[in-house]
């Protein structure tokens, strides 16, 4: 899936230019499921992006109108950045998904996004939030790498204190190790 | 002895978005047990007091409460009323025949006699004996107020436990914690509670829809700093914890991190982490002056500063290293004074320190193999010794006299307190009835 991930990355500003003809509804959908479920906090990730995952291609090719955040088979659609237990390092996975947003926020100097930051349980509750602050600051930071302006970026981290799914297991924990980001403004 | 009546508060208002509510209700929210006691512990008879000239009762039972004292301490083991009646129900040393309490191998026993002395005044006069010496260990009168009554029987049970352990009593105390509830409308609400130390008397001070993370007493105990997000982001406030509105004031609003606030030992200073200039560092802010002096400069994560009982060091957590570690750091004229030395070496994760209150030990969250326990580092001989048996256990906090650790672990699913002695052999479990508890930070002793 990585290979198909970085054909997206390069393919990417076509993609969203010209309104995708085979790539984008799948891929999109591949980078959204990641086999992690449906963060539970719906209000930070676009309705139907998990259906992206199980629509079939006949849909891929009708032209998105309206902005492309609103689009459920853009890779836009995905706004939970995932990571390792007490790592702040951002997967390749997560890489086309990151660009797509720089993207975006280089070609609409209005647009504003928060990033906040989110860890699993484990360990003191402190040092989770400086671990949430490094995680949305990574992901801020190859933003502003790719494009974005840091007068577009906000971040906040809620360490463990605000969890996508609650449990106490692997994987509540995996889905609550995370960056969301949220538009503010478009 | 003047016992202040602190505990008397209205309801009020203060903001729309956050209320700061005060009730005056004494049923035990938090309740307490023994999950694990010591061998051997001491046998002591509480007789019930003798009363005199009482127009009104007393809104509890002295006795009730000292004896729920000891028993928590696990250091004693109170004889059930129902038994000592058929002994003998003294109320003075010349009454007392210590014969018969010799025959049923009782150490040690506490008699006394309350009487009224006006509309809402009170007097209880009480002997300790040691049963096997037949000799008084101490005898004291102390006035109270009907309101105050379950603060005096803590400090009988503190006077009880100074004279046979030789160690400060810590009943007549309070704890803080944080609780998170979700409301009928899935919505969650976070409290910033205390209560007395057997869990009665739960008031909440904060009432927030946003997180509250991170109380610390100051050492007056008359102050609570904490982190709230009510903004939408960490600020740090300070608050008067027994003042009837509620009074506090926000300390810090700085971009990033606002976190991890502790007062230093002569109350003058917070440490607290900020990430203001990018990364997670620890400073001291000075309350009087609201002047920052910053002590790390590293471009990993520091936090959770814990300040030695001299004020002569603190020591934090970094991950420097690669994995979090705790680290000190001396200082002088409370500035940093010493390049920062690693103190853990076992485990893969350590972070969260608390000193204990005669600078002897280190408690902190021991992450080993996937998982975290609580630990206590002797500074004396390096050796660490694991206390806790469970997997998510957090935020260590020392009761003032050194004898227990309460903390924060996972039960049931659920977030409850529990409280570990020092050694590791007497264990409690305190529950709240609905929602989740974390955070506990037992105050200092009463002034």
């Amino acid at each position: 899936m990585n290979h198909k991930l970085l054909l997206a990355a390069i393919l990417l500003p076509t993609v969203m230019l010209t309104g995708c003809e085979t790539l984008g509804g799948q891929d999109g959908g591949d980078v959204v499921v990641e086999d992690r479920g449906t963060p539970a906090d719906g209000g930070q990730v676009v309705d139907g992006a998990t259906d992206g995952a199980t629509t079939s291609g006949a849909q891929a090719g009708t032209d998105f109108q309206g902005n492309p955040l609103d689009n459920p088979q853009s890779i836009l659609s995905t706004r939970v950045i995932y990571f390792e237990f007490d790592s702040a390092a951002i997967r390749n996975e997560d890489r086309a998904a990151i660009q797509a947003h720089a993207e975006y926020l280089s070609q609409h100097s209005s647009a504003s996004i928060v990033l906040e930051g989110h860890t699993d349980e484990r360990g003191s509750r402190e040092y989770n939030i400086a671990l949430g602050e490094q995680r949305a600051k990574a992901v801020r930071q190859l933003l502003l790498f790719q494009g974005a302006v840091a007068s577009q970026l906000q971040t906040v981290s809620y360490g463990e204190e605000s969890p996508a799914a609650v449990g106490h297991d692997e994987s509540a924990w995996q889905q609550n190790r995370r960056v969301e980001i949220t538009y503010k403004t478009r | 002895m003047k016992l202040t009546n602190k505990r008397q508060f209205t309801s009020i208002w203060l903001m729309l978005v956050l209320l700061l509510s005060f009730s005056t209700s004494a049923s035990a929210v938090l309740t307490i047990q023994i999950t694990k006691g010591v061998e051997g512990a001491q046998p002591i008879a509480v007789v019930p007091f003798a009363t005199e000239k009482l127009t009104t009762q007393l809104p509890y039972d002295l006795v009730a409460i000292i004896n729920n004292d000891l028993a928590r301490s696990g250091r004693f083991s109170p004889m059930p009323a129902k038994d000592i009646k058929t002994i003998g129900s003294p109320h003075d040393g010349g009454t007392v025949r210590f014969g018969d309490w010799r025959l049923v191998n009782m150490d040690y026993l506490l008699v006394g006699r309350v009487r009224q002395t006006g509309a809402i005044n009170y007097e209880v006069q009480f002997q300790l004996f040691d049963v096997f010496k037949g000799e008084q260990l101490t005898g004291v009168s102390y006035p109270f107020v009907a309101s105050d009554t379950r603060r005096m029987a803590h400090r009988i049970s503190d006077i009880v436990y100074q004279k046979l352990t030789g160690q400060r009593g810590a009943f007549d105390t309070s704890i803080a914690y944080v609780t998170a509830l979700t409301d009928v409308k899935n919505k969650r609400q976070f409290h910033l509670n205390i209560a007395d130390s057997d869990g009665f008397n739960e008031q909440t001070i904060l009432n927030s829809p946003k997180p509250l993370m991170s109380p610390s007493w100051s050492p007056d105990g008359q102050q609570l700093a904490y982190v709230s997000f009510e903004a939408n982001r960490p600020q740090i406030f300070v608050q008067r914890v027994f003042s009837a509105n509620g009074e506090r004031q926000r300390v810090t609003d700085f971009s990033g991190l606002n976190g991890a606030p502790v007062w230093s030992p002569d109350g003058k200073y917070l440490a607290m982490t900020l990430s203001k200039s990018g990364n997670p560092e620890i400073y001291l802010y000075e309350l009087a002056t609201k002047q920052l002096t910053q002590v790390t400069k590293h471009p990993s994560i520091d936090t959770e500063p814990a300040w030695s009982p001299d004020g002569e060091q603190l020591v934090f957590t970094s991950d420097r290293g690669g994995k979090a570690q705790l680290y000190t750091i001396r200082l002088a004229r409370n500035k940093p004074a010493s390049r920062p030395r690693r103190l853990t070496f076992e485990g893969d994760y350590n972070a969260r320190a608390a000193f204990s209150p005669d600078g002897k030990l280190l408690a902190m969250v021991h992450g080993n193999q996937g998982r975290f326990q609580i630990a206590v580092l002797d500074l004396a001989n390096n050796a660490l010794q694991v206390l806790t048996d469970s997997r998510l256990d957090e935020s260590p906090s020392f009761a003032p006299n050194g004898s227990m650790i309460i903390y924060a672990t996972n039960r049931n699913n659920r977030g409850v307190l529990a409280a570990v002695s020092v050694d590791g052999r007497v264990h409690q479990r305190l529950e709240v009835q609905q929602g989740d508890v974390r955070e506990p930070a037992w105050s200092p002793l009463s002034q």
